[in-house]
């Protein structure tokens, strides 16, 4: 093809680009495809499965076969249609599916081979030895299928997520989508008007018709200003709605800036727009006929060919056939004889076939074959009496027929109706409740009428949202013919092509329907017709209707596959939006972090949060050399570890302690006040579910802590319960885990390090016991909270203040306690302290395990209904007599490994013979020995015992002691000291 | 999808966590005589309807109601949104 005059490209503004290497020249305005075609490259890709030689069948999204790699290095984009791909200066786009290049591809092969690699094939053959599948047919499948590679680089490019609220989404700025804009701009609605094309216009840019007597880029182009110029509206180009969501929601993305040599901060957008009503004005698709070796480059759409013309200004270099069974094919023969391009004929296969022009007719007529491996030469045609001739020609554009672009309208279970009238489906009842089709999506196609319709669907839209419809003065225009008979494959031999992406001819439904794939949904995965990156947009009637012909049924009868989002593909950076790397989820920060950070703490993700997990010194070269010097300054003098992360709650009202009695396992309305209890939450079925401490700071004020895992989680369910379990009841929760700080100081010289900052109270034993908790002022006025708790099993306290004062409360107290000894833990001493002193934490709370099972029966009380109690006394809980354990090694060379399995010395390693498992494992400094908890059958009653821990991950087995969960501390004598 | 909040008017359904059937309501008495069976039905028991269906919605990206709103888990139409303090069961 080659360029000619005209067309709405910008000649002003040349542009170079390179196509497997080889520099071009192309125009503002071009796509990828046109400026190829205007440089008389016709081969653009490899069909998928027998690398057939294709270049262009159509000039939109729906494009099967010119599939390119776009742009190079990171940005590399497989499978991006030529025919949507705005051209910009210094475009570097690459041919895939091909080796050792387009023009001489190895794997055409393939194509010799076709006999044996029909729809099916690699279901049937590849079946045996079993064996054979993962290690040889699958990799050598990969490697011959499937299209563009993938960079396999990070996406440099940065993704938005956008929201937009509107009355009217218009979906389509062609001719009805302008119209019903317009009409729903005037009215004053709040309008949003997207189309996938860069260019607003829609078919009214490919075609030669005239509104109001002018070219009808004119008036779009006037429309195009006014809606501009009003702030009610809002214009989206580059902008494909891709799907319907319950209750108004349309998925659209908006390709920002793909059209740039350097796309800058935003590549692409995905809008949700929320539309009360929306338009689905989205035109038409045209579909091709089958007959055989219609795939090869020079074949395509008779519309197409019309919008490279016009549009583009590309014409075909030689004689142009049109091959017809419908109207709209004369209408390119029109065009074509307009611009002086030589018509061979249009080959129409009715017999009463119009003739709309200055060109030849052949009636009743079809093309039974074409030759031309890399580009067309010629095309067998068979007359109405059995002569068959061939005929030299270098293009030919073929029309079976326009399928409205009803996709949207069918993504909330709407069935598509048969028209007989255009031969085609269109939308039917049901559907996405609010939308509308308008125009040719509607099935009700023409200029004249499309412009009408647009207006008229729009103002039943207004009409129902209360809006008065204002009348649109609409442009002059005419309805041309567009009888039609059906005609979907020329039979014969030779190999007729239905889905040209994956390869699937004629023959291939026949088969199908041979192997008994009845219905159609068993015909796309058996042939895999329809999938891939076009979904079988030019394909799927067509195959419809050849199934239907095998089966005898009508196309209706035969029904369509469900058409689901997106409608052309979207990728997964748009659907991530900034949601990645580090931008994934929040991170969350405790108020010590960036004093912690300037210590030199390594940090460990903890849910949402960073938390220092040890404080490396100098000379340390391991971690276990930070962590065993943090925990035994615990044990010997005083630690300070930052225990903000916990979830804290307020529960307040006078019903707080009655409310607290429902939520915990065991009393907690007895609590007196300046006291805390530790508390056991059940699931209600009766499993263990979270456990923490309850501090009673006055008659109507508690303030709970959850595990930092279910910070979230537990105050949900407090929610639930309030508002939905006990509504009677005067509570009041809010979350406060951010508002306080909470620094525990923990070790024998806790007390004395408190006393430095404390003001003014006494916190001896007698004053200030075990669990005592209050009010406090430290350092001279601030209001601060204490809490006599311990994790660690030593005399601990928790230090609680507003959270930014944290980070000075603990520079403070480092400073306060340095002749102590006041040494900084993270989470891996915080973790070997409490497995030492055998406190449960998440690996012992993993929602198998119950209060029983951690020797905490008793905390279930029976005297009140509490959540979980009841099924917590369920005879298959109450009988596990698996309990937590301490586990040490007989030979100190072992290790303790959490996730290994016990077993008794001697019995067979199985599920049946399994008396429990190890939760959580540490080396302990104080005991110089590997150490760890588990849960072991009748485990109470085994302390002494010898058992066999298994670990059949890594191979090992290790001998271990039976001991108690406390190894430090039994009788906790330190921690009321 | 878009729910009609009772006070907050339609919200994004990604501003809500799902729990399920409403009926989780409807607790028993843990202290009643036939508190194990009726605790049995209350945990395990649930109504899965293709139609409407009375579900707990949370909004916790929100005001933190707790809602029944009557879907139909068909045609995800909703039908009603009841803050739970109160809703009839």
């Amino acid at each position: 093809m080659k360029r000619i005059d005209g067309g709405l490209i910008d000649r002003g503004q040349e542009l170079s680009f390179t196509f497997d290497g080889k520099a071009y020249q192309g125009f503002r305005g071009d796509t990828l495809a046109s400026a190829l075609l205007a440089n008389g490259v016709q081969l653009m890709g490899r069909s998928f499965k027998y690398h057939r030689p294709r270049g262009v069948l159509t000039a939109g999204s729906e494009e099967p076969n010119a599939l390119v790699e776009l742009r190079s290095g990171a940005r590399r984009e497989p499978n991006t249609r030529a025919t949507v791909a705005e051209l910009f200066d210094g475009l570097d786009a690459t041919s895939q599916n091909r080796w050792p290049s387009l023009a001489w591809d190895a794997l055409a092969v393939n194509d010799l081979f076709a006999p044996l690699l029909t729809a099916g094939f690699y279901y049937k053959t590849f079946m045996w030895p079993k064996s054979f599948w993962e290690k040889v047919y699958e990799p050598a499948i990969r490697k011959a299928a499937g299209l563009g590679a993938l960079s396999m680089q990070p996406d440099p490019d940065g993704y938005d997520r956008a929201y937009l609220h509107a009355d009217l989404l218009v979906i389509g700025a062609g001719t009805a989508g302008l119209a019903a804009a317009l009409t729903a701009a005037r009215a004053g609605a709040q309008v949003v008007l997207a189309d996938e094309d860069f260019r607003l216009g829609g078919r009214l840019l490919a075609e030669s018709q005239r509104l109001d007597g002018a070219p009808a880029a004119v008036w779009v182009a006037e429309v195009e200003a006014e809606l501009r110029a009003m702030d009610n509206v809002r214009i989206l180009p580059r902008t494909t709605v891709f799907g319907v969501y319950d209750h108004g929601v349309y998925g659209a993305l908006q390709r920002v800036s793909d059209h740039r040599a350097d796309p800058g901060p935003v590549r692409q957008t995905l809008w949700r727009i929320t539309a009360r009503r929306a338009v689905l004005a989205a035109g038409a698709l045209e579909r091709p006929i089958a007959f055989a070796d219609n795939d090869r480059p020079g074949i395509m759409l008779a519309g197409a060919m019309r919008a490279y013309l016009n549009r583009w200004a590309v014409a075909p270099e030689g004689r142009v056939a049109i091959f017809t069974n419908n109207d709209d094919g004369h209408r390119t023969a029109a065009d074509l004889v307009a611009r002086r391009v030589p018509v061979l004929a249009v080959i129409d296969g009715r017999a009463d076939a119009p003739r709309l022009g200055d060109y030849t007719v052949m009636k009743g007529a079809q093309v039974t074959g074409t030759q031309g491996r890399r580009a067309l030469r010629a095309i067998e045609v068979t007359e109405a009496d059995g002569r068959a001739t061939w005929l030299e020609c270098a293009a030919l554009g073929v029309s079976g027929g326009w399928n409205p672009t009803l996709h949207l309208s069918a993504h909330h279970r709407g069935k598509p109706v048969w028209s007989n009238a255009i031969q085609a489906f269109v939308p039917g009842e049901g559907g996405p409740a609010g939308l509308a089709a308008a125009g040719a999506a509607a099935g009700r196609g023409g200029c004249a009428a499309s412009l009408a319709d647009g207006c008229r669907v729009a103002g039943e839209a207004l009409a129902s949202l209360g809006l008065s419809v204002p009348s649109v003065d609409l442009p002059a225009a005419r309805d041309l013919p567009a009888g039609i008979a059906p005609l979907w494959h020329v039979p014969g031999r030779g190999r007729a092509w239905v889905d040209q992406q994956n390869d699937v001819t004629v023959k291939d439904i026949k088969l199908a329907h041979q192997e008994n794939m009845v219905s159609v949904e068993h015909l796309k995965r058996w042939t895999t017709l329809g999938m891939a990156t076009d979904q079988g947009k030019t394909a799927n009637v067509t195959a419809l209707a050849v199934m239907a012909e095998l089966t005898g049924r009508t196309i209706p009868e035969t029904g369509t596959t469900t058409y689901r989002p997106p409608f052309t593909p979207v990728s997964m950076g748009a659907l991530g939006g900034g949601d990645s790397g580090p931008h994934f989820r929040p991170t969350r920060l405790a108020p010590t972090h960036h004093w912690a950070a300037a210590q030199g703490a390594v940090f460990v993700e903890v849910g949402p949060w960073m938390r220092a997990q040890y404080f490396p010194q100098p000379g340390e070269t391991h971690w276990r050399d930070s962590v065993d010097r943090e925990a035994l300054a615990v044990r010997r003098d005083v630690g300070l570890c930052d225990v903000t992360t916990l979830g804290k709650i307020d529960v307040q009202g006078r019903d707080a302690g009655a409310f607290l009695d429902r939520l915990y396992s065991n009393a907690m309305a007895s609590l007196k006040v300046g006291r805390v209890r530790y508390g056991l939450m059940l699931r209600e079925d009766g499993t263990l579910y979270d456990d923490g401490t309850c501090a009673r700071l006055a008659e109507d004020h508690y303030v709970v802590t959850t595990t930092t895992a279910n910070a979230g989680p537990v105050f949900r369910n407090m929610e639930f319960a309030r508002q939905g379990l006990f509504a009677d009841m005067d509570v009041q929760i809010v979350s406060t885990t951010d508002a306080w700080a909470q620094i525990a100081v923990a070790g024998p010289k806790s007390r004395t390090l408190l006393e430095r900052i404390v003001d003014e109270a006494d916190l001896s034993n007698e004053a200030f016991p075990f669990m005592a908790c209050g009010p406090v002022t430290i350092a001279g006025g601030l209001r601060a909270r204490l809490f006599r708790i311990s994790f660690s099993g030593e005399l601990a306290y928790e230090l609680a203040v507003p959270a930014r004062y944290g980070a000075a409360v603990m520079t403070r107290l480092m400073e306060l306690g340095a002749d102590l000894g006041v040494t900084p833990y993270g989470t891996e001493a915080l973790a070997v302290l409490r497995i030492e002193k055998g406190h449960a934490a998440g690996a012992e709370l993993n929602g198998q395990t119950t209060a029983a099972m951690l020797g905490l029966g008793r905390m279930v009380s029976v005297k009140k209904d509490a959540i979980g109690a009841v099924m917590s006394r369920r005879p298959g809980l109450v009988e596990d007599s698996r309990r937590l354990v301490g586990l040490m090694p007989v030979d100190p060379g072992d290790k303790v490994v959490s996730g290994a399995h016990l077993f008794a010395e001697g019995a067979e390693r199985s599920t049946a013979t399994d008396q429990g498992w190890i939760t959580s494992a540490c080396f302990s400094p104080h005991l110089d020995s590997s150490i760890g908890l588990g849960f072991l059958k009748d485990g109470a009653d085994r302390l002494g015992e010898v058992i066999v821990a298994a670990n059949p991950l890594e191979g090992s087995e290790a001998n271990l002691k039976v001991v108690s969960a406390h190894f430090v501390d039994p009788e906790g004598d330190r921690l009321r000291d | 999808m878009l729910i009609p909040h009772p006070i907050l008017g339609p919200r994004d359904a990604q501003e809500f966590t799902y729990l399920g059937d409403a009926r989780l309501l409807e607790r028993p008495d843990g202290l009643a005589e036939d508190a194990p069976a009726a605790f049995h039905d209350y945990v395990y028991l649930r109504d899965n309807p293709a139609g409407v269906h009375r579900e707990l919605w949370y909004h916790e990206h929100g005001d933190r109601s707790w809602l029944v709103v009557t879907r139909d888990t068909v045609t995800h139409e909703i039908l009603g949104a009841d803050l739970v303090k109160g809703a009839a069961s």
